[in-house]
């Protein structure tokens, strides 16, 4: 029999490691001939870790499962699927896994990760074998038909960046992934890598192909162990395949695949930065132009897409363009991995097309606060995202309407705040992250933000608050308009939101009659 | 792309002498000698002695500048860019706490006062008996779960101020 126990960090850091030890010791000594798999995680991580048995095809789910738990399973006949307290039937009926469109996301939780028999018999590099035959313009024009855009925030069409770089002239070309998931509340990037790395390679090895490219980095951050380990063993696996290598599959292409470990730097989620670091250098922003398509690493034309990106390719090959086009709504088409993170009861990875509203997301899925108290300020979108008030939480998920209501939805994370939150402290920490986090090229990031961290201190100290609050927008006003990139331009976002829809949070108690904002 | 083998190597004065147990040079020199011929092998090198030694001793960096052809500034302004590399020998255990909103949003700043306390240290601090060093991380990628820690390598979530003095005895008895 089939049990299978994730492996993915957020299960482990429960843990799952010790759930999976107690299994495999109280099977032998009953012994029950069983066969543990190390799956990536279904992503509902509140029932972490979740154990699924598989009974005649069918997983049924059972969570959380500590160690301590492990033998009154067995004795309530876990092992053929039998009814218990942490019983949850069959793991593809519970509402928040049948709920969601995974496309991206379609083996992950499945598969064995560090099978590439199993990736082969769930669908796995369909994508590539069609794109094999085609000429590089026809895999971009495809991409480009898709809507696909960049999943890492910016949301820049994929399309349009592979076409620059086949279209650049250059015998060497880069394929890049940004795996520098630095955004609090997000860890889709981290869920894919270690739950289904075969589709990110396949993904770069399309990039590659389509665009003349033989060589590509995934740059990691080193926050990540476990995604190492399995980025690892899945190229090995697929480099002993040839699905990586000097002739990829017989085509008589070549593309090559090396991991590349940060070192804790959030700017280098940045692409220009992220080029510097991967050359050997401090993780500096560039100016742009030169694009990165243009002139990337090492001046060569280089893609540089992020993981989910990558990782939504080899279905639009394999399905189509259509299919993928079709999901999703206005200019965001397909589906968007979402992170449900921070105060919520039911946390984890929800991938569904875009246009469904933040209150589904919070309620229908989260469930509301795990803290039981309301939820009275939501981050979207990380560290640079804004901090939403209720009001605001019928805003549907796409990129434009999010803009609208100067929000972003940017890499998918959601984090939920109660009302214990004091705003002022979240305005105060986005300054003080700029500052530890600015790379210090350009003014406006370097010393604004700390000179933020200081007027937002006086402006809640209550010395002179209209004054304070006049130098800070007119402070965020600089920030945005004069830094090189979004770290400094988008730190604005969380400030000016949390003073906007949070004034009260700014006022000191006891100087509470003469309110700002 | 440059390669290692083609440059021309100007000697770097090695002054003042370096402060490396025999140990530590061998393990600096050996990864420089594994990873320089390697595109942009300054991180990978860094990384390759940090996993050897637990951190960058500071008499590493001109020795990685020689060999790599590079100014002992250029290497100096690397390591000290990137808050995972240590330049000051750390406890037996690295606890990283993080500090992102995430994290917040379940009681990270009361965990991260408790940490301090607990450990007599402020971020960046070794214990006295040299038993843990405390660094602050923004994000571990277990938003869901969290407050999140990360003892040396191993992450941890849902980390109460009990689970954090739990870790924290685990790791001492461990040595």
């Amino acid at each position: 029999m089939k049990i299978y126990v994730p492996r993915d960090a957020a299960a482990l850091g429960v843990g799952a490691e010790q759930t999976a030890e107690a299994i495999a010791a109280e099977a032998k000594r009953r012994g029950i001939e069983v066969e543990l798999i190390r799956n990536g995680s279904r992503g509902l991580l509140w029932l972490e870790p979740l154990v699924e048995v598989d009974v005649g095809g069918t997983r049924l789910a059972y969570g959380p499962v500590q160690a301590s738990d492990v033998a009154a399973l067995f004795d309530a006949g876990f092992a053929q699927g039998q009814p218990h307290a942490l019983f949850h039937g069959d793991i593809e009926q519970v509402p928040y896994f049948k709920r969601q469109e995974r496309l991206t996301f379609a083996r992950v939780g499945i598969t064995d990760p560090r099978s590439l028999g199993d990736y082969l018999a769930h669908g796995g590099y369909r994508g590539l074998a069609n794109a094999l035959p085609l000429t590089g313009a026809d895999i971009v024009a495809s991409v480009t038909a898709s809507g696909l855009r960049g999943r890492g925030g910016a949301a820049f069409p994929a399309g349009i960046k592979w076409k620059t770089v086949l279209g650049a002239q250059n015998a060497q070309k880069y394929i890049v992934c940004n795996a520098d998931e630095g955004d609090s509340g997000t860890f889709s990037d981290r869920m894919l890598m270690e739950g289904d790395p075969f589709v990110l390679i396949e993904g770069m090895t399309i990039a590659g192909i389509a665009t003349g490219a033989n060589r590509g980095y995934i740059y990691l951050r080193w926050e990540y162990p476990q995604a190492k380990a399995a980025l690892e063993a899945a190229i090995a696996a697929a480099r002993a395949e040839n699905y990586l290598g000097q002739d990829v599959r017989g085509s008589g292409k070549a593309f090559e695949l090396e991991v590349r470990m940060g070192a804790g730097a959030y700017i280098c989620g940045e692409e220009t930065s992220l080029l510097e670091s991967l050359e050997g250098k401090r993780g500096q922003v560039r100016f742009k132009p030169p694009l990165p398509a243009l002139q990337g690493l090492w001046a060569k034309p280089t893609v540089i897409n992020n993981v989910i990106t990558f990782a939504s390719v080899p279905i639009i090959l394999d399905r189509g363009a259509e299919f993928y086009q079709n999901f999703g709504m206005g200019r965001s088409r397909g589906t968007l991995p979402m992170q449900l993170a921070g105060n919520i009861k039911q946390g984890g990875l929800v991938e569904i097309a875009f246009g469904m509203t933040l209150r589904e997301l919070l309620h229908d899925f989260g469930g509301g606060s795990l803290s039981g108290r309301p939820i009275r300020a939501v981050q979207v979108g990380g560290p640079l995202g804004a901090y939403l008030p209720e009001s605001q939480f019928d805003t549907p998920l796409d990129y434009e309407a999010f803009a609208a209501i100067k929000g972003m939805l940017g890499h998918g994370g959601i984090v939920a705040f109660d009302d214990s939150v004091d705003m002022s402290a979240q305005a105060r920490y986005a300054m003080e992250f700029c500052a530890i986090e600015s790379c210090g090229k350009c003014t406006p990031c370097r010393i604004g933000s700390t000179r933020g961290v200081e007027v937002i201190d006086r402006l809640v100290a209550g010395e002179n608050p209209a004054k304070q609050e006049a130098i800070l927008r007119d402070l965020c006003e600089t920030l945005t308009y004069g830094s090189l990139c979004a770290l400094g331009g988008l730190t604005p976002y969380p400030v000016i939101s949390a003073l906007n829809h949070f004034p009260e949070d700014f006022v000191k108690p006891v100087q509470a009659s003469s309110a700002v904002g | 792309m440059s390669k290692g083998s083609s440059r021309r190597v100007i000697p770097i004065k090695l002054e003042p002498p370096l402060n490396l147990s025999a140990a530590e040079h061998s393990a600096v020199l050996d990864a420089c000698a594994r990873l320089k011929e390697l595109p942009g092998a300054l991180l990978p090198i860094l990384h390759a002695v940090q996993d050897a030694l637990k951190f960058v001793p500071k008499d590493a960096v001109p020795l990685i500048a020689r060999e790599l052809n590079l100014s002992i500034a250029e290497v100096h302004g690397v390591v000290t860019f990137y808050h995972y590399f240590l330049q000051e020998r750390p406890g037996r255990h690295v606890i990283h706490l993080c500090r992102a909103e995430a994290c917040q949003a379940l009681g990270s700043v009361a965990l991260e006062a408790h940490a301090k306390a607990r450990l007599g240290v402020d971020y960046h601090g070794t214990t006295s008996d040299g038993a843990v060093t405390l660094e602050p991380v923004y994000c571990l990628g277990n938003c869901a779960l969290g407050p999140s820690v990360m003892v040396d390598q191993q992450l941890h979530g849902r980390v109460s101020a009990e689970r954090f003095d739990a870790l924290l005895a685990q790791s001492r008895e461990g040595a």
